[in-house]
């Protein structure tokens, strides 16, 4: 209870799930042999912590922003230009560290100060318009990001796969790859249950009064700026935390897996599906998407063939694995009008407006 | 506070203060871009570029503006129209290619109308799907309305994926309308002064309909208070859905404008351009028509000047003008008073 800060599942079947899904995640590299399951099971633990970061502005304050992934980038190319330039060692990941979380803070208060004094839909044009300009400065400034191509690195010799530990754990060589995974782990799920402390904090009640009734909050004497502020200030740190670790376990960062509209997209549906304003959310909504992203595809594709095969007009397109989206954009319409408080409200049988 | 004077009940009532600082900014601007242009032939055909250029953001950013003035909904899905009206347009131009090729104005104007008329009519019909399907049921719900019309976004891009494929399409311009006019050294592209004409026309035509009509009389006391609109027994729901079908049109409209301008159709032309139009509408003060296209002149000037001046500032020149503005004024350029 004082590791979950007394805000528990709530829910048997939902803690039974959350219970699988994380020690699925905690025995991949034992049961899944191969680079593929290992592979999810990281960008499932990245997305959970981005996702929890991302509902604590969604959810917990009811603001819409574009510009997360810019913090997502913003770890994420920071870490990959240390590494590249100052070469694989400790030095550079935590110049990296120094280098990209202060810049995430900084620019996340920028645009809190400048713009959240303005009612929702303005907010989200003016992240949208940000995120935008922030993805051409990176694939522009080519000296410095690598523009399109990004930058590819290696890691310090303890991480990479040729550091062997253990030659034989139940049959799995334990190696740096092994225990960057684990790293990974522990670092979101440690990012998880901070901000699972946060908002069931005092201040996250805050937020949630500002939520609901941002002129009642401030005439109760809230400074709601003041905490909008510092509640997008800390995504946005999280936000960077993610990025690193997911530029660490890629060994690259480019615009596609860090900056791009889609990833924003794909947040955006992980929230939604997974409930707005619960933390533990995020862990479904991202293990959701991402099994599915990984593992529908190539069902969509064998769909596809079937249909061309027997000539169906029409349904070949619509099946392509790349039109997966269209199907996820039909998912996302339908959970927020049928699902609003998504598969962790439905499961707590509590419905909570979202707006 | 004693020497306000006090109408005398026949007086009619006081005209509201006309701003005109933002009317003027445009103008001040293109003046101070001389002297750093340096030649004045490419001043001309820059100045006439962006103007071109604005039109076409105007036409498609103006039902946006609107939609968000009357409704009190902002539609992320608005860019999806765009696209959509530029691929009806090429399901006209394309087979008729022999028109669109022919070597006379008015064959060409021939052809352009009809492809124009079908963009304007299947994203407005597909308007009032997505007015009734997605927007209906979160009136008055901003962060849905925002998740909604996202996911709609998606959809709709996608299915344009599915249906034409992913590659671009490319949709020449009609031969007459190809080449510039030369005056002295001074070069002005055909097109962009097509562009032009119709854009000022559609401009005009707005403010008429809602400076002159009863229609646009409801459509601006709606935007300024809709219950009492409601109160006096109009049906504001079906003055919406109609706005949002005219807005819907217009951007299909502005959708085929900008293929041709470019020569190109692509499904992503739509997300592409929403940040645009978005920092039009912020620009212009949320709901109002005069400011967003004082804002979609001023954004086109920047690029094109900027493009022209710093190409690698040109980029980012839409947010540091977006900024600027919002310093000056924070609700922008003119502000809807109710909200």
């Amino acid at each position: 209870m004082m590791l979950l800060s007394g805000d528990p599942p709530r829910s048997r079947v939902l803690a039974l799930i959350l219970i699988a899904i994380i020690a699925m995640l905690a025995i991949t590299p034992f049961v899944f042999p191969g680079a593929k399951p290992l592979n999810v099971a990281a960008k499932i633990c990245i997305f959970a912590a981005l996702v929890a970061s991302y509902d604590l502005l969604l959810g917990y304050t009811g603001t819409v922003s574009f510009a997360h992934t810019m913090f997502y980038g913003i770890g994420s190319y920071a870490m990959a230009i240390a590494l590249y330039t100052m070469g694989p060692n400790w030095g550079a990941v935590a110049t990296g560290i120094v280098i990209g979380l202060p810049l995430a803070a900084l620019l996340a208060l920028g645009i809190g100060l400048f713009s959240l004094r303005v009612e929702a839909i303005f907010f989200a044009m003016i992240t949208l318009a940000v995120a935008s300009a922030f993805l051409v400065l990176a694939s522009q400034l080519s000296w410095l990001t690598g523009g399109e191509d990004g930058r590819s690195f290696s890691l310090p010799e303890l991480l990479r796969p040729g550091t062997v530990f253990i030659q034989d754990l139940f049959g799995v060589r334990i190696n740096g790859r092994i225990l960057t995974y684990y790293i990974i782990l522990v670092g979101c799920a440690a990012m998880i249950l901070g901000l699972l402390r946060v908002v069931n904090s005092p201040f996250g009640r805050v937020l949630q009064a500002v939520r609901e009734n941002r002129f009642r909050a401030e005439a109760l004497g809230y400074r709601t700026v003041f905490h909008l502020t510092y509640a997008n200030v800390l995504a946005a740190l999280v936000a960077a935390c993610a990025g690193i670790l997911n530029a660490m376990w890629l060994r690259y960062a480019g615009p596609d897996t860090s900056l791009s509209f889609s990833i924003m997209l794909d947040i955006l549906l992980m929230v939604v599906i997974g409930g707005m304003g619960t933390i533990y959310g995020a862990i479904i909504g991202a293990t959701i998407f991402i099994l599915a992203q990984n593992y529908l595809q190539a069902l969509m594709g064998a769909a596809s063939t079937a249909a061309a095969d027997a000539g169906l007009p029409l349904l070949p397109g619509l099946l392509h694995p790349d039109r997966w989206l269209l199907w996820l954009g039909l998912l996302f319409v339908a959970s927020v009008y049928f699902f609003p408080t998504g598969v962790v409200g439905r499961l707590r049988g509590a419905p909570k407006p979202a707006d | 506070m004693t020497d306000v004077p006090i109408p005398a009940p026949s007086d009619a009532l006081p005209k509201p203060k006309r701003d005109l600082v933002p009317v003027l900014l445009p103008l001040i601007l293109a003046l101070l871009m001389l002297p750093l242009v340096g030649s004045f032939s490419s001043w001309v055909t820059l100045t006439v570029a962006s103007l071109a250029m604005g039109m076409m953001i105007f036409i498609m950013a103006s039902g946006l503006t609107l939609v968000f003035g009357l409704m009190d909904v902002l539609n992320f899905g608005h860019g999806a129209f765009i696209a959509v009206g530029a691929y009806v347009a090429t399901l006209v131009l394309l087979p008729l290619a022999g028109m669109s090729q022919a070597d006379s104005l008015l064959v060409n104007l021939a052809v352009l109308a009809p492809a124009a008329l079908a963009a304007m009519a299947v994203s407005g019909a597909l308007g009032l799907v997505v007015e009734r399907v997605l927007i209906l049921p979160v009136y008055g719900q901003h962060l849905k309305q925002i998740l909604m019309t996202t996911g709609g976004l998606i959809v709709a891009e996608q299915a344009l994926y599915a249906l034409w494929g992913p590659q671009i399409i490319p949709l020449p311009l009609p031969t007459a309308l190809r080449g510039s006019f030369i005056i002295g050294d001074i070069a002005i592209a055909k097109y962009r002064l097509l562009v032009l004409l119709v854009g000022i026309a559609v401009f005009v035509a707005i403010q008429l309909v809602l400076n002159r009509t009863k229609i646009g009389l409801l459509i601006r006391a709606g935007v300024e208070n809709r219950e009492m609109v409601e109160a006096l027994g109009y049906h504001i729901k079906r003055l919406f859905l109609g706005v949002f079908m005219v807005g819907s049109a217009l951007a299909g409209f502005g959708g085929i404008m900008w293929a041709l301008y470019r020569e190109q159709v692509h499904a992503s032309m739509g997300n592409d351009l929403t940040v645009l139009i978005f920092i039009v509408v912020i620009i212009g003060g949320l709901g109002s028509v005069g400011g967003c296209f004082i804002g979609a002149l001023l954004v086109a000037m920047v690029a094109n000047y900027g493009g022209f001046l710093v190409p690698k500032l040109a980029l980012v020149s839409n947010i540091l003008l977006m900024v600027a503005i919002l310093m000056w004024r924070p609700r922008g350029l003119y502000a809807v008073t109710s909200r």
